[in-house]
């Protein structure tokens, strides 16, 4: 079917839980007051992205009322977005939920928690283990957070689990000044487009602006269509919302057009990768 | 080398957008900085005014007896063009006073001194017009540590600290810096005819294209001799960054706590923000 997705490119303030929920609450009721079905908020958009030593203080957990009050606005419009959430046995976990009707339809954990460069993610989460498709009202999609996208797999995995929406919630900073773009931004295009034609598959990207301690995030949140094409794409390094149209004949087209999900041996790739696991265990 | 050929738009997009959000979201509007005349001043001062407008940029000229008469003009020449506030405040009497008690001081303890007067004048700035203090120091010289800690190399916000100096050349013509501050050669103004290349032995073209392929790309000895480098010139710049380095953090703390300060209690600046 087809339906309208909002990209809320917002500028979480740091470690401002009140804040950020008062903003998120906004666009959600602009959203919903303009039509749309679904909106989409970055990774990490309760909490701000360098959080160091305050994870622990802006955790909530899953039954906490802020995600109680946010699956409650869910009942007007779908949502999907980025927190820090606290586990039972005390694992902080950067995450993402989406919510639909009044219930959490799914929860994805961040599974690849960089240490590279400026990132510092695992000295301070805990990381997901799993990728799992979920439905929705939409069909069926995957969620992916932020540096999830960088392996191939992730989104092979989703793709494979029958997703046809792929959603990747992102604080992606700026760097690279070279080129006749930024860096990180065509990095970031060239992965979204490449994934979207490879697995046929709508890619939702939508990332933060805004600066912590003199890091930029560079917005650019985009919706690519399954043929690899940018239909709708925001401004950079500015706050935005980008209202896409997912419908439902460019999806059916491109499947028929490009048959390689079909076309996708799962037992060719199973049995080379256990192979690969078995000889790397000896 | 392209990887030093800055793509100056972006970079504009991206510094004055810094200057902006960073002064703003403390809950302050203005700025305060001294402007020497230099070209890394005055690149400072043109990404502040488009940042928060001219009228919110307090530039500071502050001289002393030996500083090139030049140099002042320059910096009003700076200010003017780009409309920002501007006054000049001489360090000489305050400079002055202090070695009346050290009369064999040598040009170094002299610099750093006046480095550190205008220092202080600068963060008084800071308090009486309700702005922070931005530095003006560029990547070229934070490596080689050729700055005065406490000194010049004192800030809250440093808008061109990861622009080597052949990219401060390139965006400054972006910006429309005067030309003859463009042109004239680098200079610590610390005496009469003192260029920053003579003093550092190498240009700071020269300099940029090793440091770039040094730290930026990580290209190890054999690959930057490969590259053409000579043995020695690589020594001593490592050398220079290595011996500096400690200009670049903070004050080193003894640990006996669970939770010290910057080591395991870990906030990002902007906490609250």
């Amino acid at each position: 079917m087809n339906f309208t997705a909002v990209l809320a490119q917002i500028k979480p303030k740091l470690g401002c839980i009140n804040d950020n929920l008062a903003l998120i609450e906004e666009r959600i009721q602009s959203a919903r007051g303009g039509g749309a079905d679904l909106i989409v908020f970055p990774e990490l958009a309760l909490t701000g992205y360098f959080l160091k030593d305050l994870v622990p203080e802006v955790a909530l957990r899953l039954d906490s009322p802020e995600i109680i009050r946010l699956t409650e606005l869910s009942r007007g419009i779908s949502i999907a977005l980025g927190f820090v959430e606290v586990t039972d046995d005390y694992c902080f976990h950067n995450s993402a939920v989406y919510l639909e009707d009044g219930v959490i339809k799914h929860l994805h954990r961040k599974v690849y928690l960089p240490t590279y460069g400026l990132f510092d993610e695992q000295r301070y989460m805990a990381r997901g283990e799993r990728f799992r498709a979920f439905d929705t009202k939409f069909g069926r999609m995957g969620m992916l957070i932020c540096e999830d996208m960088w392996h191939l797999s992730s989104s092979y995995i989703l793709a494979m689990d029958g997703a046809t929406s792929l959603l990747c919630l992102s604080s992606s900073p700026g760097r690279g000044i070279e080129g006749e773009s930024l860096g990180s931004a065509t990095a970031w295009q060239q992965l979204t487009s490449t994934t979207a034609r490879f697995l046929n598959c709508r890619v939702l990207y939508c990332n933060r602006v805004g600066y912590e301690d003199g890091v930029n995030f560079w917005g650019g949140s985009e919706y690519i269509a399954p043929s690899g094409e940018s239909i709708n794409r925001g401004r950079m390094m500015e706050e935005d919302s980008v209202t896409a149209l997912l419908d439902e004949g460019s999806l059916r087209r491109e499947r028929i057009f490009s048959p390689m999900l079909r076309d996708e041996n799962l037992f060719i790739t199973m049995q080379e990768l256990r192979r690969i696991e078995r000889e790397r265990r000896q | 080398m392209a990887g030093l050929t800055a793509n100056t738009a972006l970079l504009r997009q991206i510094l004055v957008g810094f200057v902006r959000d960073e002064v703003h979201k403390v809950g302050i509007s203005k700025a305060v900085l001294g402007l020497s005349g230099g070209i890394d001043s005055a690149l400072v001062v043109f990404i502040a005014a488009e940042a928060l407008g001219p009228e919110n940029v307090q530039a500071i000229c502050m001289p002393y007896k030996t500083s090139n008469p030049e140099s002042e003009a320059h910096a009003r020449l700076v200010a003017e063009a780009c409309g920002v506030n501007f006054s000049v405040l001489p360090i000489t009497p305050m400079v002055d006073a202090y070695f009346e008690s050290f009369p064999d001081a040598d040009n170094m303890r002299r610099g750093n001194k006046m480095a550190r007067e205008r220092m202080t004048i600068l963060f008084d700035h800071s308090a009486l017009l309700r702005a922070l203090v931005l530095g003006t120091s560029n990547k070229t010289e934070l490596l080689l540590g050729y700055g005065t800690l406490y000194g010049d190399m004192a800030s809250a916000l440093n808008p061109i600290g990861d622009l080597y100096k052949s990219q401060v050349w390139q965006l400054s013509e972006e910006f429309g810096v005067p030309q003859a501050v463009i042109d004239k050669k680098p200079s610590a103004d610390l005496w009469a005819g003192q260029t920053d290349e003579e003093e550092l032995g190498f240009s700071y073209r020269q300099v940029d294209e090793l440091l770039y392929r040094m730290v930026d790309l990580r290209l190890n000895r054999a690959e930057l001799m490969a590259e053409g480098f000579e043995s020695g010139f690589i020594d001593s710049v490592y050398a220079k960054i290595q011996n500096s380095h400690f200009k670049r953090r903070l004050p080193v703390i003894a640990k006996v706590s669970n939770r010290t300060i910057d080591r395991d209690f870990r906030y990002s600046r902007d906490w609250g923000k």
